[in-house]
């Protein structure tokens, strides 16, 4: 496997949706190629830090207002 | 949803009024809404086309203005090669970072960055995301991996660049203390 082939299964395999013999030779790319276990870490790092970090609640001040107009809709 | 049409309109007052019509036009359509869907799902695809429609009254040209490497179809190999993964996590809990979380998101077309936002910060699945944007869930995935490619590129650019300063790595350390 050369790096490019790699790069397009990548988000399959970190979402645990490669079968296995693909995985198998991802994981021995990696083992041999810095760039690539780069690749892969930041990319898993990436996805990780907007899952836990990337969520904006909406504030209290506008969730008021959007409480305040559909009671206004409704009773109309 | 809010954060789908945030993540739009890159506007909190253009999110809020987005949500805003979601609610009042689903309420007006739930007679109408026949169980084929999920109803968070169905909401969430209310929510996209009211977010697409302001941006088209916005004429706003996302995608023309994207990089070149983000838009589809073109080559999206890796060009930077900086491990930061061991960065602490607290360092990213600092509004700084926090930015630059939202900044490299908002350089994404809006076709990527819909389908990224409602799988990896929204958690929907992948049919889900695909009912959602009326989407194949080929396409979903294909949208998603270049996304997070994009988005791998723009943070390890952050990173190399020496941000978070050292001064940041300082003050954390202060604060720790």
């Amino acid at each position: 496997m050369q790096c490019k082939d790699m790069l397009g299964s990548l988000s399959d395999y970190l979402d645990g949706e490669l079968e296995a013999q693909w995985c198998a030779e991802i994981e021995r790319h990696v083992a041999e190629c810095g760039n690539c276990r780069v690749v892969v870490d930041t990319l898993q790092k990436t996805v990780l830090l907007y899952r836990t970090y990337g969520h904006e609640e909406i504030p209290e001040d506008a969730k008021d207002r959007l409480y305040a107009v559909l009671n206004l809709k409704a009773v109309r | 949803m809010y954060n789908l049409a945030l993540r739009l309109m890159a506007d909190p007052h253009e999110a809020e009024d987005v949500l805003q019509e979601t609610f009042i036009s689903a309420f007006r359509a739930l007679p109408r809404f026949e169980g084929r869907s999920q109803l968070g799902t169905w909401l969430y695809r209310i929510a996209y086309n009211a977010a697409l429609m302001r941006l088209r009254k916005r004429r706003v040209r996302t995608e023309s203005l994207d990089e070149p490497g983000v838009a589809e179809g073109v080559d999206l190999a890796p060009r930077q090669f900086t491990d930061w993964t061991a960065l602490p996590d607290k360092l990213l809990l600092r509004r700084e970072l926090r930015d630059s979380l939202n900044a490299a998101l908002l350089t994404l077309p809006e076709s990527l960055r819909g389908v990224f936002v409602l799988r990896d910060i929204e958690g929907l699945s992948t049919a889900e995301t695909a009912a959602a944007l009326a989407l194949t869930e080929t396409n979903v995935k294909v949208r998603l991996h270049r996304a997070r490619l994009a988005l791998r590129e723009k943070l390890s650019a952050y990173f190399a660049s020496g941000a978070p300063s050292a001064g940041s790595h300082k003050e954390l350390v202060s604060h720790a203390m």
